[in-house]
């Protein structure tokens, strides 16, 4: 495997891997729909889902990992992030049912391709700058 | 949940919110800033104002006396943010007022700090939001408040 240095902070890996392609994928056919002028269906509420039970499952190795020896580099940026990208999801669902157009299935394409951006930057925040 | 329309054809549900509701303020006579595509506005101006706010509230409180006046405009950005997120999102004429106010300070917020931070790097030791015409936030901040503005200043759908 590659040792790149986001796969060994518990936020990053193989599950960060999927969690950010589902929500690019999640991002492609939501834009699809946009542009095919449909709202979003229950589809896209599934692939939300989905997406909030990879980013759950990255809290809990976080939380994991901090309870045992190591711990986050900025520590109430990672926390804010954290926190920021466990609620995305429940966010684009709430308003997308509040938006049955096309423009519901942009709002999920949004913030499913802020998503990746996100957890990149979780990674990036885990990591003690400069260490 | 069954949904009650079924999307068979392009035509058949061609902008159901905006055509059909253009009065959906609390007075009758404006067109809606929130429905449509400005829902889509409202949600790309929460995420930066949770952005903004987080970064500002960090900056602030970890390190203020590296960069006060970067820090300072973090937080003057994102108290914009949210200010143009509630102004948008509940709409009617108040509303669209200090929506179109905030989005043309925001619009003049990034290109004068743009301009700043590339001709006078010594004065933003530090980033903001809008620093370098927002790159560090994907040119996000530099296209939204443009896009702000068309959105409030379309003209009505005949």
């Amino acid at each position: 495997m590659t040792s790149t240095a986001a796969a060994e902070t518990p936020v990053g890996g193989a599950l960060a891997t999927v969690t950010i392609v589902l929500s690019l994928v999640l991002a492609a056919w939501s834009l699809l729909s946009t542009a095919r002028n449909r709202p979003p269906d229950r589809s896209h509420l599934a692939g939300l889902a989905l997406v909030e039970l990879g980013l759950l499952a990255l809290v809990v190795n976080a939380a994991l990992a901090w309870a045992g020896d190591s711990g986050p580099g900025e520590a109430a940026t990672f926390l804010g992030y954290l926190v920021t990208i466990v609620c995305l999801p429940p966010l684009a669902a709430v308003l997308a049912r509040m938006e049955p157009t096309r423009w519901g299935s942009l709002i999920v394409t949004v913030i499913c391709l802020v998503i990746p951006v996100l957890i990149v930057r979780l990674q990036q925040t885990w990591q003690v700058p400069g260490a | 949940m069954p949904e009650p329309e079924r999307a068979t054809g392009t035509g058949a549900r061609s902008e159901p919110a905006g055509g059909t509701e253009p009065a959906a303020g609390s007075d009758g006579t404006e067109r809606a800033t929130n429905r449509g595509p400005g829902r889509v506005l409202v949600a790309v101006y929460l995420l930066f104002a949770v952005a903004a706010s987080a970064r500002a509230g960090v900056q602030i409180a970890t390190k203020f006396a590296e960069a006060p006046v970067a820090y300072l405009l973090s937080a003057l950005a994102a108290a914009i943010y949210i200010a143009a997120t509630v102004a948008l999102a509940r709409g009617g004429t108040t509303g669209r007022r200090v929506a179109l106010a905030c989005c043309s300070v925001e619009l003049l917020g990034v290109l004068a700090v743009g301009f700043l931070s590339v001709f006078d790097a010594a004065l933003f030791p530090d980033d903001t939001v809008w620093s370098d015409f927002g790159q560090g936030y994907g040119y996000v901040p530099l296209v939204l408040p443009v896009l702000g503005l068309l959105w409030l200043l379309r003209r009505p759908r005949g």
